[in-house]
C-alpha cells in the first residue's frame, strides 16, 4: 500500500466525508484561510511552483493558465470548473465530488481569489443527480459558513459560486463549448483565438479548469509547493487519481504519484480478473490510443505515455482481458463518438458516421482486408483535421487497435463474424467462472 | 474616394513559394486569392465572420520555421510576418487533407445533382471536381430527411443536401439581425432549424439562398424551374427602391426566371432584399398592355402606332399641358419627360412626386439635395446617424444593412425620431426619440450634431410641416450631411433630370435666368419657360379647373397621392404611358405601352445620386422606352427632343454638367403643433400591396401582418387587448384591423399605408399627423 498517496481521497471512507464538519475535521478550509492572507499573485506563483498540470486530460500547467489572465484590466474575471465528466472510462470527478465536494469549493475560493474572479461556476454533468445534490448542499453550507458570498473571512473578498447543470452532451466538456452552453447557447466549440483567458465566459477573461485540478489546490497551499513537487516525476509532478475499471478484481480510484506503472496499479487493484490476462487498456479514457500488456511498465506520467504513443488523458485505465473482442470495444466507442459529435465540423461529423458503418460491417464479417486500409485512411483524414480535439479522440482507438490487433480484425473476415463469445467478457460470466 | 487613406500595417508572407504583402489582419485564404491561388472553401465568406467549420480550406503553415503540427483552416488564420503557407498546390498533406474533407462532405450528400437547382453553379459540385478524389469510397447508408421543409413561404430547406457550413445562420444573425434560423440537433443529424413559434421572418432571407454553397436552400419560386446553364445573365439594377442595388437578372427564353444580388462593395456589397430578389413577375403579367390604345366612344380600342402617335399629337397640340412623371422612371426617361415638358409643351408644370408632397419639400430638394453627393461611405465614417421620417428596414433596406454593419463594427450611434420604435430601429440599437407626427421639427432642433453626422431624411418627412426646415437649419449650423432617401428608385434621378417644376436638368434653378440660358443653349432652343411650374397636386387641380387642358402621365398611380383631383384626370386630354391597366389608363384618351426595366436599358440614380446603369435583359423585346415614344410625339409636334435612344438621352444629359451657379435659397417653414387628439402615423412597409409586387404569393407570404399599432395606455383607454379589432376612421372612410400593442407614442395609432387590408391614404384620405377616430370593434 506504500505506493498510494491519498490526499484528495484520504477520508473517503468516513461516513460524513462529504459534509462541512467531516471536511473541517481534517483541516478543511484552513488552506483557504492561509491563501486569503497571501497576495493573490503569490498564490498563482505557488501553484506555478508546484508544477500542477491540468488534470482534465491535456496536462497544461495550471499556474501558467492562471497567469494568462490580464490583471488590472477593470474587467470581471470568471473561474469555470469543468465537471462535465463524460468520456467513456473516465470516472474520477464524480466519486471525488460525491465523497468530498468541499475540497472543490475550497479550491474554487482559493483559485478565484488568485485570478481575481468574483463569480465562479461549476458546470456539472446533468446525469449525476446524486452528485449535484451533494454539490448544492456543500455550496449552501459554505455560504452559511461565510466561506462564500460577501467579504469572505472579513478579508474584503467577494465570491459567488453557481452550480450549472449541463444537459448531457459530451462536447460540453470541451472548454469553449462548455462556455457557450453556460451562456445559454448550444454547446459547440468556439474559434480560438481569442482564448478563454482573454475572452471566455461573456467575453471576459476566464479560467476553465478540471475539477481535480482545482481540488488539488488546497493541498498545495496547505502543504506547500515543494511538498507537491516532491511527488511524481520531474515534469509530471504531484499525485493524482487513477481510475481503474473493467477486468480488474478491485476497480476504483487509486490516488498515487504520477509515474506509477500499470503493473503497480494492478497490484493495488488485486490484479486482472482472476484466471485471465491483460489484453489491452486505455491509459486515459477511450479517446487515448490503447496500450497492450507490452506497456505494463510504462510510467504513467505525461511524457512517458506520450513517448509510448498515447496520452495520459484523464488517467482512466480501462482494463480489458483476453475475452474481449477489440473490434467490438472499438466499435462501441466509435458509436459513442458518432452520437456525441456536435456536428460543427465536417471530419468529425461525417467521419464518425462513416467509421461506425465500416466497423459494423467488419464486426459482422463483411468486407475485405482492403477495408482496413480504408479505415486507417479515413482515420488519417479525421485525425488532426477536425475543429476540436474530439475528432482526434474518435480516430485514436481505431488506429491504435489496428496497430496492435490487425490479425484480430482479419479474423472477423475469415471467421465470417466475431470469433469471440461476448458473454465471456461480461461480469456475470466471471462470477460464474469464479463460483 | 476619401482623401485620406487609413495607414495600415503590412505583412509579408510566402504562399506556395510566392511572396506577397497584404494588410495586417488579412486571412490566409484572402492573401492566397490575391496571388490567384484558390483554396477550396464552403463556410468561408468574406462578409461573414470566420467559423472554420467545414475544414475544406486546410493548408500547411509554418511561422519563422516553426510548423504547425497539423494543417490549419486558412479561413480563420490571419497572416503573420515570416509565415510560409503551402496550399494543396505545394503540400501533399494539405492536398490529402482537402480531398479527405471533400470525401467526408459527400458521405451524406445526396447525388441528386441532375435535379438540383444548384447543379451547374454549385460550389460543392465544382470543388468536388477540382479538389476531390474522383470517386467516393463510401458504400454505406446516407442519412435521409423529409424534404423540403418550408422555413418560410419563400425559402425551402433540403436538409439532405445541407453541408452545415452555417453561412445562412451567420448571415441571418450577423448581417440581417434576424436570428430566426439556427442549428439544431447534433452530429450528422445536425440541421438548420427554425423556431417553432418564430418563423423565418426576414426581409433579407433570399441572401441565404444565394450564399448557400449547395442546393440546400432554394427559393420557392425558382425551385425546379431551370438549369443555370440555360440562363442568360445580364447585370442589372434594382427598380424597387432608392438603395441602388446591383443585381443580376437571369433570363431563359425571354422570361425572367430569377434575380440575384450583384456584388458592389460600395453600395449593396453582396446583399439585396427579398423584394428586389423576388418581385419581378409584374413584367410578365398577363394584363400587360401590348399595343397602343385609343379611346373611341368611351371605350379603349387597339390602334396602330402611327394612329396612336397622331392621336396623342392632336390631343396635346396647342393646349396648355402638364406632365406627371411618377417616381419609377429611369434617369433617361425622366430627362425625356423633363425636356418634353419644356420643349414640346412649353411649360414647367412637371412633377415626379406622385405621392404626398409639399412646397417646402420642393424647395428643400432644390436647395440641399439636387446635385449633392452623400454616399454610403459617409455612413461608414459617421459619428452619428439620425433617422427622421424614415424607417430604413422598410423603406430602403440596404441603407439599413449599412447602418447596422457600422453599429456592429464600431458601435455607431443611431437616433431614430419616429412615432413608433420599430423592430428595425431596435436592431440598430437606435436611441429612440418618440414624437407625435408633426413634432419632428422640435426633436430635430434638439439634437447635437457634428460635421461627421448624417441626417437621413425620408420622403414622408414632407408631411410634417417645418421638419425639413429644421433639418436644413441644424445641418447648416453643425455641418452635418443630409441624406434624402426617397422610396422609389426613380425619384432622385428625376430630380436631377429636372422633372420638377422648380429645377431644370443638372440642379439648375428655373428662376435663374443664367440657368435657363444654359439649358436653352444645350437644347438649341430660343428660350425656356421662366415661371416656376406647378406641383403634381396643383397640376391636377388646374386640370379640374380647365386651366390645364392636357396631361401626359407616365407610371403614376393616383391613389399614391393625397386627395388626388380625379376631375382633372377626367376632364383633360389624358395621354398615358403605362405597362398595365390602372386608374390612369381607365381615364386615358391615348394609352401607349412602355417597356419595363428588363425590356430596356437605362440607369437609376440611387439616393446617393450615384448613377446605376443597366443593360436590356430581354434584347428581343418589342416594348419601347418612354423616351422613345416621347421623342416620336415631340417630332410630330414639331419640337424634336434631339434624341430617341437611351444612349442619346444619357449622352445629352451627361454633357449638361451640374449647375455651378448659386443654389436657390431656402426660405423654410415654421412648425406648428397639431391640435389633434388622436393622430395617425403611417408609412409603407417593404412588402405590401405595391403594383410591382403582384403575382408573387411566396414573397407576399413574408409580408408583415397588417395591424393597427397603439401603445398599452391607448389600448387600455379603448378597452382593447392585443389582437382585438379596432376601427380607425376619418370623415372620408374607415378601416378595421387587429390591434398589436406596440412601442408607439401616446395618442397615436399607426397603420400600414399600403397593405391589402389597410390603404390608409386611399381609404382614410389621411396623412401623417391627421386627426383620426379610433374605436373598439367594427
Amino acid at each position: 500500500m506504500s505506493k498510494l498517496t491519498p490526499v484528495l481521497s484520504a477520508h473517503w471512507d468516513e461516513r460524513d466525508s462529504h459534509t462541512l464538519a467531516g471536511y473541517q475535521r481534517h483541516g478543511g478550509y484552513n488552506a483557504m484561510k492561509k491563501a486569503l492572507a497571501m497576495d493573490p499573485d503569490a498564490v498563482i506563483q505557488m501553484v506555478k511552483d508546484s508544477g500542477l498540470r491540468g488534470r482534465g486530460g491535456a496536462g497544461f500547467p495550471t499556474g501558467n493558465k492562471w497567469g494568462f489572465i490580464p490583471q488590472g484590466d477593470n474587467k470581471d474575471h470568471y473561474l469555470v470548473v469543468n465537471a462535465d465528466e463524460s468520456e467513456p472510462g473516465t470516472c474520477k470527478d464524480t466519486p471525488l465530488l460525491m465523497a468530498n465536494p468541499h475540497v472543490l469549493v475550497e479550491g474554487v475560493i482559493i483559485s478565484s481569489y488568485a485570478i481575481r474572479a468574483k463569480h465562479a461556476f461549476i458546470y456539472i454533468r446533468g446525469e449525476v443527480t446524486h452528485v449535484t445534490r451533494r454539490m448544492l448542499q456543500a455550496i449552501e453550507d459554505a455560504y452559511k459558513a461565510g466561506f462564500l458570498g460577501k467579504n469572505i473571512l472579513g478579508k474584503g473578498f467577494d465570491l459567488e459560486l453557481t452550480l450549472h447543470i449541463g444537459a448531457g452532451a459530451y462536447i460540453c466538456g470541451e472548454e469553449t463549448a462548455l462556455l457557450d452552453s453556460l451562456e445559454g447557447f448550444r454547446g459547440q466549440p468556439r474559434l480560438r483565438p481569442p482564448f478563454p483567458a482573454i475572452a471566455g465566459l461573456y467575453a471576459r477573461p476566464t479560467v476553465v479548469n478540471n475539477v481535480e485540478s482545482i481540488a488539488s489546490v488546497p493541498a498545495i497551499i496547505d502543504k506547500g509547493a515543494e511538498w507537491f513537487a516532491s511527488l511524481g516525476t520531474e515534469k509530471s509532478k504531484g499525485f493524482t487519481l487513477f481510475s481503474l475499471s473493467g477486468h480488474v478484481n478491485n476497480p476504483g480510484q487509486f490516488e498515487a504519484p504520477l509515474g506509477i506503472t500499470l503493473r503497480e496499479l494492478l497490484e493495488l487493484a488485486g490484479g486482472v480478473r482472476t484466471g485471465h490476462r491483460l489484453k489491452f487498456w486505455t491509459p486515459g479514457g477511450s479517446s487515448t490510443p490503447i496500450f497492450t500488456d507490452a506497456h505494463l511498465d510504462t510510467p504513467l506520467d505525461y511524457e512517458s505515455v506520450s513517448a509510448a504513443g498515447s496520452m495520459l488523458g484523464t488517467k482512466a485505465l480501462q482494463i480489458f482481458d483476453e475475452t474481449t473482442c477489440v473490434l467490438r470495444a472499438v466499435l462501441r466507442w466509435t458509436e459513442f463518438y458518432k452520437h456525441e459529435s456536435c456536428g460543427k465540423c465536417t471530419p468529425c461529423r461525417e467521419g464518425t458516421w462513416w467509421l461506425v458503418q465500416i466497423l459494423r460491417d467488419l464486426e459482422n464479417g463483411k468486407g475485405s482486408e482492403a477495408d482496413l486500409a480504408k479505415l486507417l485512411d479515413i482515420c488519417d483524414n479525421l485525425l488532426g483535421r477536425s475543429f476540436c480535439a474530439l475528432g482526434d479522440g474518435a480516430a485514436s482507438p481505431i488506429m491504435s487497435s489496428i496497430k496492435y490487433f490487425r490479425d484480430e480484425y482479419i479474423a472477423h473476415l475469415t471467421n465470417g463474424g466475431c470469433p469471440f463469445d461476448p458473454v465471456a467478457s461480461t461480469l456475470f460470466a466471471s462470477s460464474k467462472a469464479g463460483a | 474616394m476619401t482623401a485620406v487613406q487609413p495607414q495600415t500595417d503590412l505583412i509579408t508572407l510566402i504562399i506556395d513559394g510566392f511572396e506577397i504583402t497584404v494588410p495586417k489582419g488579412t486571412l490566409v485564404i484572402r492573401a492566397a486569392e490575391q496571388l490567384g491561388i484558390q483554396i477550396p472553401r464552403f463556410c468561408d465568406h468574406p462578409l461573414l465572420s470566420p467559423v472554420g467549420a467545414c475544414r475544406q480550406c486546410l493548408v500547411d503553415i509554418e511561422i519563422n520555421g516553426r510548423a504547425f503540427p497539423k494543417p490549419q483552416a486558412s479561413c480563420t488564420i490571419p497572416v503573420e510576418n515570416g509565415m510560409v503557407v503551402k496550399t494543396q498546390l505545394t503540400s501533399e498533406v494539405a492536398h490529402k487533407a482537402q480531398e479527405g474533407v471533400m470525401e467526408f462532405l459527400l458521405v451524406n450528400h445526396p447525388l441528386d445533382c441532375p435535379v438540383c437547382d444548384k447543379g451547374g453553379e454549385c460550389p460543392l459540385q465544382n470543388q468536388a471536381m477540382t479538389n476531390g478524389r474522383g470517386e467516393s469510397r463510401f458504400e454505406g447508408k446516407k442519412r435521409t430527411f423529409e424534404k423540403p421543409l418550408h422555413i418560410s413561404s419563400q425559402v425551402l430547406l433540403d436538409r439532405e443536401r445541407c453541408i452545415l457550413c452555417a453561412r445562412c445562420t451567420r448571415f441571418s444573425k450577423e448581417i440581417a439581425g434576424d436570428p430566426f434560423i439556427d442549428m439544431g440537433e447534433r452530429g450528422a443529424l445536425q440541421q438548420v432549424a427554425i423556431y417553432e413559434k418564430d418563423p423565418f421572418d426576414s426581409y433579407f432571407s433570399g441572401n441565404t439562398v444565394q450564399i448557400c454553397p449547395v442546393g440546400a436552400l432554394t427559393g420557392a419560386a425558382y425551385r425546379f424551374r431551370s438549369r443555370p446553364f440555360d440562363l442568360v445573365s445580364t447585370p442589372s439594377v434594382c427598380e424597387h427602391c432608392a438603395s441602388g442595388c446591383s443585381l443580376r437578372t437571369d433570363v431563359r427564353r425571354n422570361k425572367t426566371l430569377r434575380r440575384l444580388a450583384g456584388n458592389d462593395p460600395e453600395v449593396n456589397e453582396e446583399w439585396n432584399c427579398d423584394k428586389g430578389r423576388w418581385a419581378f413577375q409584374y413584367t410578365m403579367a398577363k394584363d400587360r398592355i401590348t399595343t397602343p390604345l385609343i379611346r373611341e366612344n368611351g371605350v379603349l380600342r387597339e390602334a396602330s402606332w402611327p394612329e396612336a402617335i397622331a392621336a396623342a399629337t392632336k390631343g396635346l397640340q396647342g393646349k396648355k399641358a402638364g406632365v406627371l412623371v411618377g417616381g419609377r422612371t429611369t434617369v433617361e426617361d425622366a430627362y425625356a419627360y423633363a425636356k418634353f415638358a419644356r420643349v414640346a409643351l412649353g411649360t414647367n408644370d412637371v412633377d415626379f412626386r406622385s405621392r404626398p408632397h409639399s412646397d417646402e419639400e420642393r424647395e428643400f430638394l432644390a436647395a440641399f439635395v439636387a446635385g449633392s453627393k452623400v454616399r454610403y461611405s459617409d455612413i461608414d465614417v459617421a459619428d452619428h446617424v439620425v433617422l427622421v421620417g424614415f424607417e430604413p428596414e422598410e423603406e430602403s433596406p440596404i441603407v439599413f444593412l449599412r447602418i447596422r454593419k457600422q453599429v456592429r463594427k464600431r458601435g455607431l450611434a443611431v437616433t431614430a425620431i419616429s412615432p413608433w420604435n420599430t423592430r428595425g430601429f431596435k436592431k440598430l440599437g437606435a436611441r429612440y426619440v418618440g414624437v407625435v407626427p408633426g413634432g419632428e421639427a422640435n426633436a430635430i432642433s434638439a439634437l447635437t450634431l457634428t460635421n461627421q453626422s448624417v441626417i437621413v431624411v425620408g420622403e414622408r418627412l414632407s408631411e410634417s410641416t417645418g421638419a425639413l426646415s429644421a433639418v436644413a437649419e441644424i445641418a447648416s449650423k453643425s455641418g452635418a450631411k443630409i441624406a434624402w432617401v426617397p422610396r422609389r428608385a426613380g425619384e432622385r434621378g428625376a430630380l436631377e433630370a429636372g422633372a420638377i417644376g422648380n429645377l431644370l436638368p443638372g440642379a439648375r434653378p428655373v428662376a435663374d435666368a443664367a440657368a435657363r440660358v444654359d439649358v436653352a443653349a444645350a437644347w438649341s432652343v430660343d428660350s425656356l419657360p421662366a415661371t416656376i411650374g406647378l406641383d403634381s397636386k396643383a397640376i391636377l387641380a388646374a386640370a379640374a379647373k380647365g386651366e390645364i387642358q392636357a396631361l401626359v402621365v407616365g407610371g403614376v398611380d393616383p391613389f399614391d397621392m393625397h386627395d388626388p383631383d380625379f376631375a382633372g384626370l377626367d376632364s383633360a386630354f389624358l395621354l398615358s404611358l403605362e405597362m398595365r391597366p390602372s386608374a390612369i389608363t381607365e381615364r386615358a384618351d391615348v394609352v401607349l405601352p412602355v417597356a419595363s426595366v428588363v425590356e430596356k436599358s437605362g440607369s437609376f440614380m440611387s439616393w446617393e445620386g450615384r448613377t446605376r446603369t443597366f443593360e436590356q435583359a430581354l434584347p428581343e423585346s418589342l416594348y419601347q422606352s418612354d423616351l422613345y415614344l416621347l421623342s416620336l410625339i415631340a417630332d410630330s409636334l414639331g419640337a424634336p427632343l434631339g434624341f430617341n435612344t437611351v444612349r442619346g438621352a444619357a449622352r445629352e444629359f451627361g454633357t449638361l454638367a451640374n449647375w455651378d451657379g448659386a443654389r436657390p435659397t431656402f426660405s423654410g417653414k415654421s412648425t406648428s403643433a397639431s391640435a389633434a387628439t388622436t393622430v395617425l402615423a403611417s408609412w409603407r412597409q417593404l412588402l405590401d400591396n405595391g403594383s410591382l409586387q403582384i403575382n408573387e404569393p411566396n414573397l407576399s407570404g413574408t409580408a408583415r401582418k397588417a395591424v393597427a399599432r397603439v401603445n398599452a395606455k391607448f389600448a387600455q383607454s379603448l378597452g382593447v387587448a392585443d389582437g382585438d379589432l379596432v376601427t380607425v376612421s376619418t370623415d372620408r372612410g374607415a378601416l378595421s384591423l387587429n390591434v398589436e400593442i406596440s412601442d408607439v407614442v401616446d395618442n397615436v395609432v399607426w397603420l400600414p399605408r399600403n397593405a391589402v387590408a389597410s390603404q390608409s391614404l386611399r381609404m382614410l384620405g389621411a396623412l401623417n399627423g391627421a386627426e383620426v377616430k379610433v374605436r373598439k370593434g367594427l
